[in-house]
């Protein structure tokens, strides 16, 4: 067969363009398919929580039940989750006593008298997996990150322990796993939310006072909720984006 | 070869050296960087899957249901309808798995029901909470109250 100088060319250009798609394909192969969940689109979900201060009775379920599920550090006391009480003297909501007694792992032995003119009440806190997170844009290797989800995770293989992002989160979400001198926090229990269960914590919380929310789901009630509800994230001000909602949050909380 | 280039040398020189650099750069990096890493950001995509790895020691409700179907309906219209199982009963998933050889451990009620509701300032004022000593004594809380559907005073499930 005779080959002139445009079929050459002709045929080199399909070779040419063949191997740069099967290069695309190949690589695509190589870095694994990460959706291995079947049914779970990371796409599809945006998860949130909302908080409701009002309903919170300060058992320490949710303390418990992450120790228990995330294999949190027992002793000495670190946290992925906590509750705070809150002890305001009337009107001064700029001084609030504030304690957390193991995090509120024990339960809160009663520390007030009831009628001393004071508002008391507890504040379970979290990882406020914001949008903007501060903790991610310092990490120095890219070993914590906000999923595709709305998920701020760690990378425990990646982490170097500076210990920067416990530093830059403004809820102090974070501590260093001594065990294994790298960062941990809450993660929303990925390995739950990702199979259609719900975090620990909100499974064990005797009086929804806290519920996760898929923000990208339409039928999902935090919708509604969010509607209905005058709700505030904890400190506005610093523009994290934070998808942690708490409804009825006293000014004195930080 | 220096005299080819007479006056240039230096440059050349300088040239190679900047190609070796990027070169070993471009080699190390191809060689530490893994290949997942920056699929989706500034990550490992594969540290996706390892969050996602851990076991389940909290089953859920509808696992729990499955058999033991009767409690949804001693609960209907009490007060503790939206209590989810392990609240109480604590986690259960290695129970879920397999019935027979992990067993569930029945709570103290005097302990467990004491920590929702025994008496503190922070609770909610609306919240049905007492002094457990003074109003239990040495007495069991499920021995008035069904654990299920603790119906006070005049209330469905309510025990004299």
């Amino acid at each position: 067969m005779r080959t002139d100088r445009r079929d050459f060319l002709a045929r080199s250009t399909h070779l040419l363009l063949l191997t740069g798609a099967a290069q695309v394909a190949f690589e695509s192969v190589l870095r694994g398919e990460p959706e291995a969940a079947p049914n779970y689109k990371t796409t599809d979900h945006w998860w949130g929580m909302v908080i409701d201060v009002e309903k919170c009775i300060g058992c320490g379920n949710c303390v418990r039940a992450c120790k228990e599920e995330n294999d949190v550090p027992k002793e000495p006391f670190y946290f992925r989750t906590w509750v705070e009480r809150y002890h305001v003297p009337e009107g001064n909501i700029e001084h609030p006593e504030v304690d957390s007694p193991n995090g509120g792992h024990d339960g809160f032995l009663e520390k007030y008298r009831p009628g001393d003119g004071s508002k008391n009440f507890f504040v379970p806190k979290l990882c406020n997996h914001c949008a903007h997170s501060p903790c991610v844009q310092v990490c120095p290797v890219g070993a914590t990150f906000e999923s595709p989800d709305g998920v701020v995770l760690v990378d425990k293989s990646y982490c170097i322990g500076c210990r920067y992002c416990v530093q830059a989160c403004p809820y102090g979400c974070r501590f260093i796993d001594p065990r294994t001198h790298t960062v941990d926090k809450c993660s929303l229990c990925y390995h739950r939310i990702t199979k259609g269960l719900t975090t620990a914590c909100c499974e064990a919380c005797p009086t929804d006072a806290r519920v996760l929310g898929d923000l990208k789901n339409p039928k999902d009630p935090i919708h509604e909720y969010l509607r209905t509800h005058k709700v505030q994230v904890l400190k506005p001000q610093m523009a994290t984006g934070s998808k942690t909602y708490y409804n009825g949050l006293d000014g004195s909380v930080r | 070869m220096g005299r080819s280039f007479g006056h240039k040398e230096h440059l050349v020189r300088v040239a190679g050296l900047f190609v070796c650099g990027l070169l070993a750069f471009l080699v190390l990096q191809a060689l530490l960087v893994p290949r997942d890493f920056g699929v989706y950001g500034h990550y490992r995509a594969g540290a996706l899957d390892d969050n996602r790895a851990r076991p389940v020691t909290f089953a859920g409700r509808a696992a729990c249901v499955e058999c033991h179907s009767d409690v949804p309906d001693a609960q209907k219209g009490g007060r503790h309808e939206a209590v989810r199982c392990e609240a109480c009963h604590g986690a259960l998933a290695l129970h879920a798995a397999d019935p027979t050889e992990q067993k569930a451990q029945r709570p103290d009620s005097r302990v467990l029901c004491a920590r929702c509701h025994q008496m503190n300032v922070g609770r909610p004022v609306r919240f049905p909470q007492v002094d457990v000593a003074e109003h239990a004594g040495k007495e069991a809380c499920t021995s008035c109250h069904a654990a299920h559907n603790p119906g006070l005073g005049g209330e469905a499930g309510a025990t004299p």
